[in-house]
């Protein structure tokens, strides 16, 4: 019989494994988009997080970081992708490991 | 039921986080993105958060996705290539996250036991979200209408074309 419910851990081990993915990419990644990406796998992975809590301790607060954390990563996509586009005009490359001087 | 929908969805989220970090193409990692993203949005109606699961389709898999995919294709990002940093990274990251995910595992099962999600027993109407987020957490919601403002001017600064000095046209 298979049980109705589904266990918090479960949430927070798929969070937890989400994140570490996050954190794997943004180290091993060279192209500076998808580290970009692998940041964004790591906030889902929190998001998870938070809205597992909130179903569990019947508080909807945390739902409601969900949507500052949201807020945060759009910003930060917004910003982070107008640098890549800025970086790219000066060095035309996107790998990360040419860009290594602050200044041409 | 639950528990069999938790799985599958669960499944294409591990899946489209492993695919995301074998693809060697940026367009395919963030296709593989939005499928973890869109399964994520899955797991949040499974935790009874319908307002939360729509915006995440509209804003994380919507607005965001489209953005870098936009980027992507107006760079023409190519495949990356391997360097020697990116083989090192590769030997630490990999035995990192697995000892991270171990680990959290471990803690995880350790603390909480089999307590049980109570699906369905909260309210997560936007009625109710809203009500949270107009009058409880009213200054930071101000605030992050502050930090949005800020990002968009950033954002426009940042990606317009440099000024060229006069009489210089490049």
């Amino acid at each position: 019989m298979v049980p109705s419910y589904v266990p918090l851990s479960y949430y927070l081990m798929l969070g937890g494994f989400l994140f570490a993915c996050g954190v794997v990419g943004f180290l091993i990644k060279r192209n500076i988009i998808t580290i970009f990406m692998s940041i964004e796998l790591m906030l889902n992975g929190v998001n998870l997080s938070f809205v597992a809590f909130a179903a569990h301790w019947h508080a909807l607060a945390g739902q409601v970081f969900v949507f500052f954390v949201m807020v945060v990563a759009a910003a930060e996509a917004a910003v982070g992708l107008a640098i890549i586009i800025a970086v790219y005009r000066t060095r035309e490359t996107l790998n990360v490991d040419q860009v290594n001087l602050l200044k041409l | 039921m639950h528990l069999i929908l938790f799985l599958a969805f669960g499944a294409v989220c591990v899946g489209g986080a492993i695919n995301l970090l074998a693809q060697r193409h940026p367009i395919n990692s963030a296709l593989s993105l939005i499928a973890v993203m869109a399964a994520l949005a899955g797991e949040y109606l499974l935790l009874g958060a319908e307002f939360v699961a729509a915006v995440q389709v509209i804003v994380y898999a919507g607005a965001v996705m489209v953005l870098f995919v936009f980027v992507i294709m107006l760079l023409n990002a190519g495949e990356e290539e391997e360097t020697k940093g990116s083989r090192v990274a590769i030997l630490l990251g990999v035995p990192g996250m697995l000892t991270g995910s171990v680990l959290v595992a471990w803690v995880v099962l350790r603390q909480s036991g089999n307590e049980a999600v109570a699906i369905g027993a909260l309210p997560g109407s936007p009625q109710d979200i809203a009500q949270l987020l107009f009058h409880d957490f009213l200054l930071p919601f101000e605030v992050t209408s502050v930090l949005i403002l800020i990002a968009i001017m950033g954002a426009v600064v940042l990606a317009s074309k440099p000024e060229t000095p006069a009489g210089k046209a490049d």
